[in-house]
């Protein structure tokens, strides 16, 4: 690891020498033009031949910017790679804290070798390049039923929690210049509200980093991060409407007006660029199967196209980029091959890694500057007013928003949506762009040093203070193993009581748009062959569902005496472990969120395990987990048979050679039924069938072997 | 609507619903709402393949019995006001109810009849006894297929001896209610029905 960290440092000292994007100078160019028998002093690297050839030269000039651009993300990844190589330093610090503080040093010996400020983050490389592909992972991934569910609440905390923080930080930093009129007394209540504007906005970067490690249910990650995505159109209109007021002779009442129509122009519109690019790149992907490999570039083309195309119209690009992202994905994974969704999904991670990488060591890199201008009164009360405000904010929107919920947001969650409220590259991005006046480096100073803050501080002790209040409210008497089954079982009764009553409004609007997508869209938009492989698979549901009732009609096998003797506490806790992990988790509430290094599919899927139409011919039971874990991971059993249709699809064309060695590995264990089945298998014709599978027992799972046809429909 | 004009909802029916279950007029409506578009065979009951077809039922490992439930006894069909009849167990207890003197038969909505409705789920042969069968059978039903049966049949076993206070091995409901004393029934069995 140590040798990682002096291979990073020495590469990046390399392009600081050599100089890089401004205000870096032109570098020093190392080699001459050949001319005869002409030697330069500052060459040195030429030889003194007369008319000879050069046999080594080295022209670094010609590959300057590729080579630097190559370098800075080598370091960013070999950082990366080292941080997880460290050991225990993860489990204390979080990724973006290292990743800034390996910046920092890089900044420091560039600022050392060559005595100048190192090159800083431009906002336009911030905006353009580095933070598309964070966004456009997290759209992809975003899990839809969830965040449409909880979309009030997001709008909420996004629109009205930021006004709430932008309007109180402005005009209490406004208090502030005015008290300490000595220092700051040309900070006008503008600058201040410009200065909230940027300064209250939660970032999505930082926010996903951290809460990585956290381990949240999904309910409050897609809360904060939703709310950190969608406020962004907020943020960036204030910041706008700010900018233009500062410009303008006056402000009036009409201008205030005509800036809160702009707010729902630039939301909307965002969302309209994005489902038209989304729509059209649905479109394109089915015509994909022909020249499958290039399918998933489609996907980056169109949501780079229509984060631009919204960014020229002064539109939210976020915002349009996570609509395209959402709208595009249903209808690309059913259209192309399960290979090419892997390389989508697989190229999203790692690009988003690399730039979620970037920004954070160029963060490092450029607090190393000449620019700072520090101002006691004016950095301390900002980071105050920032955490003050956010947390009554939260506090005050939340006792609102839990009477029209059906989960409250605990006291936990509002502890961690308000302290997880980080700030990061797009406050640094924004201040930069900011018409120069005299105290605009006092802005930069501050924005980086709350954000470094919120980042270091916050970041690294939100973890322990959760664990600290869930071990607060764990102190209370462990439930008895009755009352975790009974309220468990009023859990799941619950849960289908709802389902009956449907979700008020949502529902409707939910059960409206299904017929629609139904009806038009999903016929315009997937491939005829994907389309008639959902009725194969919505048959084989129903079947499988009405397997599952006839299972719980057969009286199970149970020992009729029962023991009454005493359990011994080794044995209560194996089962209360065995209750935890095992009583099913309903309504996708507990499961913990996505990950941002690995995929959900590496994770959680055993590759083997499909959800599996058991044959009459043989008397076992399936496993219910599978189809409950299936159903679970993903939306709905619209996504679900969207998962299995794909694994059909592979088995069709990639597995029905494969699927002969795993048919022997099972027949050896396995009963003598099915090696009935498998003779009956290699008997029947091959076109009446796609390619049965077989599960393998997996290490100390029950043996519980499936095989499954899939007919045709003819 | 006009094919289903014989089963709009009228206001003698939407009174007595009030009366009997609780539920405001505009919950009535709109849940009368939800039950039509239910009803795909339009005929103004609900048979049990109605409640099959919603698909988050389906894999909701009490299901059936949850479905069973809104079914009186013996009987394929239920209507509107059975319908109301067992979702006004989950109405949240109002505080102005709590103040309801105890001569009054008691709302569908109680604490006793809403841990009746529990109850229910677990003693499918209504003998007011929770045997350890029927006890091993929702178990299993929850907890899936990765835990064997003598693991399964000493949870079940732990959880008769905590509750069984007569010494007959099953739960009886006054057995229930007591070891449920704890749990918050009143707030965990409560759907908010928005009005």
């Amino acid at each position: 690891m140590a040798a990682l960290w002096t291979l990073s440092l020495l590469l990046s000292a390399y392009p600081g020498c050599l100089g890089l994007t401004p205000p870096a100078e032109l570098p020093q160019p190392h080699n001459q033009p050949p001319l005869l028998g002409f030697n330069s002093s500052s060459g040195g690297l030429s030889m003194d031949l007369p008319v000879a050839l050069r046999v080594f030269s080295m022209d670094y000039h010609h590959v300057q910017a590729p080579f630097e651009i190559v370098l800075w993300i080598m370091l960013a990844s070999l950082a990366k790679l080292g941080f997880h190589w460290s050991g225990r330093v993860p489990a204390v610090v979080p990724e973006s804290c290292l990743l800034i503080m390996v910046g920092l040093l890089v900044g420091g010996v560039i600022y050392g070798v060559r005595h100048s400020a190192p090159p800083t983050l431009s906002a336009n490389s911030f905006f353009l390049f580095l933070l598309p592909p964070i966004v456009l992972d997290a759209g992809y991934f975003l899990p839809g039923r969830l965040f449409f569910e909880n979309l009030g609440t997001i709008l909420w905390y996004a629109v009205l929690g930021t006004l709430w923080n932008v309007l109180g930080i402005g005009l209490s930093l406004y208090g502030v210049c005015l008290l300490a009129q000595s220092s700051l007394g040309d900070v006008s209540l503008l600058h201040c509200l410009l200065f909230g504007s940027l300064i209250a906005a939660v970032d999505p970067v930082a926010v996903l980093s951290v809460f990585q490690e956290m381990h949240v249910n999904d309910q409050l990650h897609i809360l904060v991060f939703g709310e950190s995505l969608l406020n962004d159109a907020v943020t960036v209109v204030l910041y706008k409407l700010f900018e233009s007021f500062l410009r303008l002779p006056s402000v009036s009442g009409v201008d205030v007006l005509l800036g809160g129509c702009r707010v729902v122009m630039v939301g909307l519109g965002g969302l309209c660029v994005g489902l038209f690019f989304g729509l059209v790149a649905a479109l394109t992907s089915r015509f994909t199967s022909r020249a499958q490999v290039i399918a998933p570039l489609f996907v980056f083309l169109y949501s780079y196209l229509s984060y631009l195309t919204s960014e020229m119209l002064h539109l939210s690009g976020i915002m349009a980029i996570v609509t395209c992202a959402v709208t595009m994905k249903q209808y690309v994974e059913a259209n192309v091959s399960e290979r090419s969704n892997t390389s989508i999904q697989y190229f999203l991670k790692m690009w988003s890694s690399v730039s979620e990488t970037l920004i954070f060591i160029f963060l490092g890199v450029s607090t190393i500057q000449d620019v700072h201008m520090w101002s006691w009164p004016f950095v301390c009360s900002t980071l105050l007013l920032c955490l003050v405000w956010r947390a009554t904010g939260v506090l005050l929107l939340t006792a609102v928003v839990n009477k029209f919920r059906r989960n409250a947001v605990t006291f936990r969650d509002q502890f961690i949506i308000a302290y997880g409220g980080l700030r990061g590259a797009i406050c640094f991005s924004l201040v930069f762009l900011i018409d120069d006046f005299p105290k605009k480096r006092l802005f930069i100073t501050t924005t980086i040093v709350v954000i470094l803050f919120t980042v270091f501080v916050q970041g690294m002790t939100i973890k322990p203070l959760v664990e600290l209040l869930d071990v607060k409210r764990k102190k209370r008497a462990l439930p008895t193993v009755s009352e975790e089954i009974h309220s468990r079982l009023i859990d799941h009764l619950l849960a289908g009581i709802e389902d009956v009553v449907g979700y008020w409004g949502q529902h409707y609007w939910k059960d409206k748009f299904e017929q629609f997508n139904k009806k038009y869209l999903r016929r315009f938009l997937i491939h005829e062959d994907h389309q008639a492989r959902s009725s194969i698979l919505r048959v084989y549901q129903e079947l499988e569902r009405r397997e599952q009732r006839g299972d719980e009609e057969a009286p199970p096998i149970v020992d009729p005496h029962s023991n009454s003797r005493p359990l011994l506490p080794e044995e209560m806790d194996s089962i209360r472990r065995i209750l935890s992990r095992n009583l099913q988790n309903f309504n996708n509430k507990q499961t913990p969120a996505y990950s941002r290094h690995t995929l959900h599919q590496d994770a959680t899927k055993d590759k083997i395990r499909r959800p599996l139409y058991r044959h009459q011919s043989l008397g076992e039971r399936y496993t219910y987990d599978t189809i409950t874990h299936w159903s679970q991971r993903e939306d709905r059993e619209f996504d679900g048979s969207h998962r299995a249709r794909a694994g059909l699809s592979r088995s069709h064309t990639v597995c029905s050679m494969s699927s002969r060695p795993i048919l022997q590995d099972c027949m050896v264990p396995a009963a003598s039924a099915q090696a009935q089945q498998v003779d009956r298998k290699t008997s029947s014709t091959r076109e009446d069938r796609i390619s049965p599978q077989h599960q393998i027992p997996m290490g100390r799972a029950p043996k519980k072997h499936l095989s499954f046809f899939l007919e045709n429909e003819k | 609507m006009g094919s289903r004009a014989s089963t709009l909802l009228r206001e003698e029916e939407i009174e007595e619903i009030k009366k009997e279950t609780g539920f405001s007029h505009s919950q009535i409506t709109r849940l009368y709402s939800r039950f039509t578009s239910l009803d795909k065979g339009e005929n103004g009951t609900l048979s049990r393949e109605d409640f099959q077809r919603i698909p988050e039922l389906a894999i909701n490992p009490l299901g059936d019995r949850i479905i069973n439930a809104f079914f009186p006894e013996g009987e394929d069909q239920v209507n509107f006001r059975g319908f109301m009849r067992t979702l006004a167990h989950f109405r949240p207890i109002e505080d102005n109810e709590k103040n309801k003197n105890a001569t009054t038969s008691e709302p569908l909505n109680s604490r006793t009849n809403k841990l009746l409705f529990a109850f229910r789920l677990y003693d499918l042969d209504r003998d007011d006894k929770i045997s350890r069968d029927e006890l091993l059978q929702v178990l299993r039903m929850m907890v899936g297929v990765n835990i064997s049966d003598e693991q399964l049949g000493s949870i079940a076993d732990r959880t008769i001896q905590e509750a069984d206070t007569n010494g007959d091995n099953s739960i009886s409901f006054n057995e229930f209610i007591k070891v449920l004393e704890k749990v918050d029934v009143e707030q965990k069995m409560s759907i908010r029905f928005l009005h």
